[in-house]
């Protein structure tokens, strides 16, 4: 066993002790009949050569290309310190911290994290991480369904549609109502949550909604109208969640000053690997009216016996293992430690690197933009946006293809992320970030160019 | 002198000072934001920390020191398996190749990490004798929703709709009742039995045609296995209900016990816990879900799939209609499932019989040497933990498992789990690991037999326990009176800073 302590008589003067012959005498109580044979599975595989495997599989995937490709999940630079801290031993190979006198470091850091997050979303309460920012923007709806005791929540179709899905999944288990709230399909508005049709599903008083859901910016890359969603909801009684993309939130304003109840998201923009599709973040905020319904640890600020200032995880009664089926989640094991990178990233990159970073995002945004429009595929929308948009572009789906067969992954065609959307069949969604080279912007529009032209050069 | 450090930090806000850091991202152009409308951008800047580099690091150094860790020393803690983090898996998921690619990458650019996947599949169905694996949850209480969901839908699938209510025996972790809730069921609790396994015949008793499946951790949460699971899985069978294995011990029973062969039709693995992957100060897991056949067309989507010519691809939206849906976005927490499949793959067949062997020997050699001084409530053989009660100790000298636990942190130690399950008065839950050597399970196992002692001559050391940590037992009752959840720059320094 490659990481076995024993010594060559260990296990011997261990079975002398119990009293026994052979260690099989200790599953005896397992059925004969139930007992399992040799596993079908290889031999141990010495370091040297798994290493060598997993370098090839790794090899394998391609993560050369000029990526444009964003939809929830985003390339940027994370300064190096951050893995630094999280390959300490200390951090990673530690667990929950039941015991606070020996836990003071993951203790803290998840103070600070909710702390950090709490500034930039201008919420009051933020839990110790949720799983991703599916199950994040799942978790508050629900959260919504309990504090309104309404069953019924709506979800703009402007929200990620994987997220749409896990809260789908959900609501079905909880016997919860999600409808679904239109885009706009032309006109300046286009491509953003259409309020009317949302001021209709508020109005019917026969299915009243506990919680209205909408992303800033939305899974098109355009700024909603968020603070008239939010009134919309307030004024039919419901509550408002808005899915964030924490980077943006160093530029666009935040849900906490718009009127969000709760704000969810996914954390992986800061300073997490893309590592296709997690570990991730799950991010939960709330107002302090809703800190009794929030799924997941909590980390307070108290102090011990002497007076000394300390940190504990708090409001427990809310939690599985003391409330058992009455619980606000089942929610155990969380993502501690990506919370932390989150931190770390913060406070390295601090609030100026921050803005810069969305920032640059923007700016690269606008440069794509050009660059596209310039190569024969405009714009789709008309609506503001940070720094990802659709342009349109006929065949997409083909035209993504010979890219891809160019070294470029031209982000994602729309009519794959969104297929029930007829407005979005000849679209390419795109994504610029501050790693995002003017060479990589001219490679993608040279060789769309070219494309659009006939595939020749 | 503290077995973890000792010099408490100032947070990051203490520290922050206006004009520090800087230097990693260039200047954007000053225009760059001109073409959003004001009314969206963020009026007042976000007030997070400024602070150099040098000072970031020295921050989240000494905070670390401040961790018990599996690293520096022996975590007993029962039900998490805190086994040693195999530190090539960790150089394995920081790959480029792993962590740089994007998860909505066309599979055609994916195909070492799709590959890497769909192999693991097939090894967890190997070990746990089920058809087909999902990898997408992200934790155990994930793979529990997940499974109790496949359980309705399989229900709901055959017109059986009356069928509501989950039974769960009261030794269980709290996430199984918790998640019978979140999937629409009602908990029924079942009483344990003398022996801390599950009650065969309440179990038989409530069994019915409202039964949709019965949750059952198996070793039991005291750390023995069910020898009667096979009658339990026919009855549970024979009454139209599946059977959930909640797969948290699972550490104990590779290559001696396979669920899905067994007759359990669904289990969760937790990959932190049998597999290594590191915890994280309370994560990332990852709770991959085995099923059997009746199960497998609920699956979450999407799946991974191989291809008559040997390519990988994952399932398109809607292309399995049976299916649950997503519990997640994207495909799951692939980088700690990329060291759960080196961890694997290291130890083989032959290596992963091994870990249990380990385990359970280990667990029991530290029963039998602590069952002189501790109650052990429970004395056949045990698996991979086993549970020792202070209740004698508390009741002759008013010293509690607490108390004893708080000592053991003087003495060098992460408590094991307390007073977990609660059908064991005054318990420790204790669960070694296969990666402690014979030395250091003595030495614990001296320390334990020393509080004892102290408990009889010198209560209240223990009593006031721990001396040497940074600090002492917490004021937790005014911490959730009064929650101080996040730091408020604007109120000031709420509590002197330690410095």
């Amino acid at each position: 066993m490659p990481y076995g302590p024993h010594a060559a008589d260990d296990r011997a003067r261990m079975l002398e002790t119990i009293g026994i012959d052979s260690v099989d005498r200790l599953f005896d109580d397992i059925p004969e009949a139930l007992r399992a044979g040799p596993l079908a599975l290889d031999e141990p595989e010495p370091e040297l050569l798994l290493a060598g495997r997993l370098q090839g599989l790794a090899g394998r995937n391609r993560v050369d290309l000029a990526s444009f490709l964003g939809a929830g999940a985003y390339r940027h630079w994370t300064p190096a310190v951050v893995d630094q801290m999280l390959l300490r031993g200390e951090w990673y190979t530690a667990y929950t911290p039941y015991q606070p006198e020996v836990s003071q470091g993951t203790l803290q850091s998840i103070y600070e994290y909710q702390s950090l997050l709490a500034e930039l979303t201008r919420l009051d309460v933020v839990s110790a991480s949720h799983y991703d920012g599916g199950a994040a923007t799942a978790e508050a709806a629900l959260m919504t369904c309990r504090a309104t005791r309404r069953e019924r929540i709506l979800v703009s179709r402007g929200v990620h549609p994987h997220y749409r899905q896990t809260l789908e999944t959900y609501a079905e288990g909880a016997g919860l109502i999600a409808d679904e709230i239109p885009l706009v399909a032309e006109g300046p508005l286009a491509g953003t949550t259409d309020l009317a049709a949302l001021a209709a599903m508020l109005a019917d008083p026969e299915r009243p909604v506990a919680g209205v859901v909408a992303a800033q910016p939305n899974i098109l890359g355009l700024l909603e109208a968020m603070p008239e969603i939010g009134s919309q909801a307030h004024a039919a009684g419901a509550l408002f969640v808005a899915v964030i993309e924490p980077v943006s939130l160093a530029v666009l304003a935040p849900p906490g000053e718009y009127g969000a109840d709760i704000a969810c998201g996914e954390g992986q923009p800061l300073g997490i690997p893309l590592g296709y599709g997690g570990p991730y973040l799950g991010i939960v905020a709330c107002s302090d009216a809703l800190v009794r319904q929030i799924p997941g640890r909590l980390v307070g600020m108290t102090q011990d016996l002497d007076g000394k200032r300390a940190f504990v995880m708090t409001m427990r009664a809310r939690e599985q293992d003391i409330r058992r089926e009455k619980a606000a989640s089942n929610i155990c094991t969380n993502q501690a430690l990506l919370a932390l990178a989150a931190s770390i990233y913060v406070s390295t990159i601090g609030p100026h690197g921050l803005r810069d970073v969305a920032a640059t995002g923007a700016s690269r945004a606008s440069e794509l933009e050009a660059a596209l429009a310039g190569a024969g595929a405009p714009r789709l929308h008309a609506g503001a946006y940070l720094n990802e948009l659709v342009v349109r572009v006929p065949d997409a789906r083909a035209v993504h293809a010979r890219l891809l067969a160019r070294g470029v992954l031209a982000g994602i065609p729309t009519a794959d992320l969104l297929p029930d959307e007829p407005a979005l069949a000849d679209g390419l969604l795109v994504c610029a970030t501050e790693v995002t080279t003017t060479d990589e912007i001219e490679r993608f529009a040279g060789a769309l160019r070219a494309e659009l032209a006939g595939g020749a050069a | 002198m503290s077995v973890v450090g000792e010099r408490l930090q100032p947070t990051i806000f203490e520290l922050s000072r206006p004009g520090r850091g800087g230097g990693k991202i260039p200047h954007p152009p000053k225009d760059a934001l001109d073409r959003i409308p004001a009314g969206a951008l963020r009026a007042n800047p976000a007030a997070l920390p400024e602070l150099s580099e040098p000072e970031v690091t020295r921050h989240y150094v000494n905070l670390s020191q401040l961790n018990y860790n599996v690293d520096t020393g022996f975590y007993p803690l029962g039900s998490c398996t805190m086994k040693y983090n195999p530190k090539l898996n960790e150089w394995a998921a920081r790959l480029p190749g792993f962590a740089g690619l994007h998860p909505m990458a066309p599979d055609a650019v994916a195909q070492g990490t799709l590959q890497l996947l769909w192999e693991l599949e097939g090894m967890l169905a190997e070990i746990s004798g089920m058809e087909a694996v999902t990898l997408q949850p992200a934790a155990g209480a994930h793979g529990e929703l997940t499974g109790l969901l496949m359980i309705r839908a399989y229900h709901r699938s055959r017109g059986d709709l009356a069928r509501n209510e989950v039974l769960v025996p009261d030794s269980s972790h709290g996430t199984n009742p918790a998640t019978a809730t979140m999937a629409g069921f009602k908990t029924i609790t079942i009483p344990s039995a003398p022996d801390g396994g599950v009650d065969i015949a309440a179990f038989t008793a409530a069994l019915g045609p409202r039964t949709a499946g019965i949750m059952i951790t198996n070793p039991s949460t005291v750390g023995l296995f069910e020898a009667r699971i096979g009658e339990l899985l026919a009855a549970t069978h024979a009454a139209g209900a599946l059977a959930y294995m909640d797969g948290a011990n699972l550490n104990a029973i590779l290559g001696r016990f396979r669920p899905g062969a067994a007759g359990f039709d669904v289990m969760h693995f937790n990959t932190h816990k049998t597999f290594s992957t590191p915890h994280g100060g309370g994560g990332p897991g990852s709770g991959p879900v085995g099923v059997g056949s009746r199960l497998a067309p609920f699956l979450p989507a999407p799946r991974v799939v191989r291809e008559a010519d040997g390519t990988f691809r994952l399932e398109r939206t809607g292309e399995r209609p049976s299916s649950i849906g997503r519990v997640r976005s994207f495909f799951g927490s692939t980088g700690v499932l990329v060291r759960a499949y080196a961890y694997i793959l290291a130890h083989g067949a032959s290596g992963l019989r091994e870990v249990s062997d380990d385990a359970v020997l280990a667990a029991n050699y530290m029963k039998t040497r602590l069952a002189g001084t501790y109650q052990v409530p429970f004395e056949r053989a045990c698996k991979h933990e086993f549970v020792a009660s202070a209740a004698d100790i508390k009741h002759r000298t008013g010293v509690r498992t607490l108390d004893i636990a708080k000592r053991l942190i003087d003495k060098g130690y992460h408590p094991p789990t307390i007073y977990f399950p609660l059908i064991v008065e005054e318990g420790m839950l204790i669960e070694p690991t296969e990666t402690e050597s014979l030395e250091t399970m003595d030495a614990f196992i001296e320390a334990l037999i020393e509080i004892a002692h102290e408990a009889e001559t010198d209560p209240d050391l223990v009593k006031s326990a721990p001396h040497d940590a940074p600090v002492k037992r917490l004021d937790e009752a005014t911490a959730a009176r009064q929650p101080n959840l996040r730091w408020r720059a604007m109120a000031g320094a709420q509590m002197p800073c330690p410095d």
